[in-house]
């Protein structure tokens, strides 16, 4: 606790903060990639203090943010079996399918929040008639925690739980975004989160193969300022590189057994991200000898053809494209209460996160 | 008494109820008006100087026993409170329970003594009440509703209308606990805590201080929506802004680790011994430091200032940027990672 203190200290966020402003001669364009850290920009006030000298774009951080309009819909079309509990985390409850949200869907069917992938477990064992799906959603962080709880369903011989997997994993998505022409990106803030488990090398490609330098960061004010100070320096020296400033949390090769379970039960598919596309090797999908356990393979899901609300500009605002600010719906028609896309339903989504800290003036 | 719990029988007016009442509920609320058992209590009031004040509240928590409380303790404190931050002193309460069939005897008897308890502490008599027994699965346990009357003092007037620029806002102590208390023993999140609720009853304070201090302009409870949905209502009331100090809002270590750990802000959650106080500010630093000699006060502190506005909330973050603060739009909800 004592260490971590450090990391909040104000008068140490001032000075890095000072240095900061005095130190970078032209506008650069950061990109964090986490929705933690997102909310801890917005929350602490980073990205006011700094703007002008330092665009902190929010890009395909949120989990829930980049889960695809069909993939909510297949969601949706789950929860309205005979004889199913779908278990699923509290930010996917109010995000929009293409005709309704799994929020809506609760007043017919049996849809329950829960807090973690035993939970659902534990709801299946008690109820041995109902079959209960857990919506996998979420990113590195969140995979091996799932599958900790298949082993666990595996060894029970448990016959009644399924998964629908919509998790996805980073890297591919940084890659598609620096292979956009549009997307212009002076350096990443990379997720300390996903880091624990994937470990500084995996994202050397960053540096290696684009040329674009990366800070793995912690999620204290101090923890991101620092990251940007180290970012900011190597943009000044024309240095690329991958460096470490979480190195509380993370270690070169990350968490070789969280990986090790992912790779067990997990095979990477080519998956559709919302506002983004299809990109290939970046989805997770059960191998096929848990088939079994594997609700998509079990339920004929219908495949949605609807296409996302004309005005949300989620897939802009995820590339890093546009800022909340400037998307025509932010704040009038797309607020936490009702909300058009995704980025202002989850709690990390970027549009939520500026809505609740960085708007300019209350609409009372 | 038959059986261990709560039966449908038991709310049909009949043997069983007669005995829910006279075993239980006459047992733990014993006083001269609720003995008589009229269909209407009549209370001994005398009004020749001050006012009367009537609030009522329903009850419904999930679980019904968290660290430092019972849903009879809240449905008591926080009437109490509601009372006491308009400047009133509590004397009355009613309560009625909705009971679900199944529901331990063993547990009612907990929650009606810690009701007990609370409203010996609070100096208030309960002196009417309802019982109603609904069929499994058509409540949650149990629900619990109070209404409170009490008196306010002649020279006693809090209000939005006394509230003025340059006024200051304190707050007697850490935010959160009650809301993290709860959260932390919800189903299927149970996790290792020292958090208790701040469940507390606060009339002998506020009574003390509105006695000592005619600056104090306005009181609220911040209960659910936090601190920042009720600075936002008083600043929309009064047609004011206000702007509080990020620093200077007094929150304990294990609440501020545990709210981040679940991606939950210590603004928005609920407490049930908390008080906010608009005052004036010639008055204020006594306010405070007579509030930190109460045990109830410990982390009293001016946290923030009203300004000329519209209406809006500012938090001024320890790095030095400005926040608008809104009202909770929706419940919070645990983040994924």
């Amino acid at each position: 606790m004592e260490l971590l203190q450090r990391f909040k200290d104000p008068k140490l966020g001032q000075r890095i903060l000072e240095r900061l402003q005095q130190k970078i001669s032209r506008p650069l364009n950061f990109m964090e990639v986490c929705g933690t850290h997102t909310v801890a920009i917005s929350r602490s006030g980073i990205r006011e203090l700094l703007k002008g000298k330092l665009r902190l774009k929010s890009g395909p951080g949120c989990p829930v943010c980049v889960t695809d309009t069909g993939d909510i819909d297949k969601m949706i079309g789950l929860a309205r079996l005979p004889g199913v509990i779908v278990t699923t985390f509290g930010d996917m409850m109010r995000v929009p399918g293409s005709r309704s949200s799994l929020v809506q869907e609760r007043a017919n069917g049996d849809v329950r929040v829960v807090y973690s992938a035993l939970d659902a477990v534990a709801i299946a064992e008690a109820n041995p008639d109902k079959t209960v799906i857990f919506l996998g959603v979420g990113f590195e962080t969140t995979v091996p925690a799932v599958a900790l709880c298949l082993e666990e369903v595996v060894r029970k011989n448990l016959k009644n739980f399924l998964l629908y997997s919509a998790h996805k994993v980073v890297p591919p998505a940084l890659e598609t975004l620096l292979q956009d022409p549009e997307v212009k990106i002076d350096g990443f803030l990379l997720p300390g989160h996903v880091c624990t488990i994937l470990g500084r090398k995996t994202f050397e490609f960053l540096s290696q193969k684009y040329n674009v330098p990366a800070v793995i960061g912690g999620f204290e004010p101090v923890d991101i300022l620092a990251a940007l100070d180290a970012l900011v320096d190597m943009v000044a020296a024309g240095k690329a590189q991958v460096l470490n400033r979480y190195s509380r949390a993370v270690r070169e090769e990350g968490n070789p057994l969280a990986q090790a379970i992912m790779q067990k039960y997990f095979d990477l598919v080519d998956v559709k991200w919302r506002g983004i596309g299809i990109i290939p090797r970046s989805g997770l999908k059960l191998k096929a000898e848990y088939a079994r356990y594997d609700a998509e393979e079990q339920y004929l899901l219908e495949e949605s053809t609807v296409e996302a609300v004309p005005g949300c500009s989620c897939g802009e605002i995820l590339k890093g494209k546009m800022e909340p600010p400037e998307c025509p719906l932010f704040a009038y028609i797309c607020t936490p209460l009702k909300p058009v896309g995704p980025c202002m339903v989850s709690s990390e989504g970027a549009c939520a996160a500026y809505y609740k800290y960085e708007r300019r003036r209350s609409k009372n | 008494m038959i059986g261990d719990k709560i039966l449908l029988a038991h709310g049909d007016g009949g043997l069983l109820t007669h005995e829910l009442i006279s075993n239980l509920f006459l047992r733990h609320f014993e006083n001269s008006i609720l003995k008589t058992m009229s269909d209407a209590a009549t209370l001994p009031l005398e009004i020749e100087k001050g006012r009367l004040v009537v609030t009522t509240d329903s009850f419904v928590i999930k679980p019904i026993f968290f660290p430092g409380g019972d849903i009879g303790k809240l449905a008591v404190c926080g009437t109490v409170n509601d009372l006491a931050v308009s400047g009133a002193v509590p004397r009355y309460l009613t309560a009625s329970f909705i009971l679900e069939e199944g529901l331990p005897l063993a547990d009612l008897e907990k929650i009606l003594t810690s009701m007990a308890e609370a409203a010996r502490m609070a100096g208030v008599t309960i002196i009417a009440g309802d019982t109603k027994v609904v069929e499994r699965g058509n409540a949650d346990k149990i629900f619990v509703n109070t209404t409170g009357v009490g008196l306010v003092p002649e020279g006693v007037e809090l209000g939005y209308h006394r509230v003025e620029e340059g006024d200051v806002v304190i707050l007697n102590g850490n935010i959160g606990e009650h809301g993290l208390a709860v959260v932390s023993r919800r189903e299927g999140l149970e996790f290792e805590s020292d958090i208790i609720s701040d469940c507390t009853c606060l009339n002998s304070i506020t009574q003390d201080l509105l006695f000592q201090y005619k600056g104090i302009k306005l009181m609220r409870d911040p209960t659910r929506g936090g601190v920042a949905t009720t600075v936002k209502e008083i600043a929309l009331a009064t047609n004011k802004d206000i702007f509080l100090f990020e620093d200077r809002i007094p929150i304990s270590d294990e609440v501020r680790w545990a709210a981040e750990m679940l991606g939950l802000d210590p603004l928005y959650l609920a407490n049930e011994g908390k008080f906010i106080a608009v005052v004036s500010p010639q008055e204020a630093p006594d306010i405070v430091a007579a509030l930190r000699r109460l045990p109830q006060g410990q982390q009293a502190s001016i946290i923030g200032e009203v300004k000329k506005g519209q209406g809006n909330v500012f938090l001024k973050t320890s790095l030095g940027a400005t926040k608008l603060i809104d009202m909770l739009a929706g419940e919070q909800l645990p983040r994924i990672c």
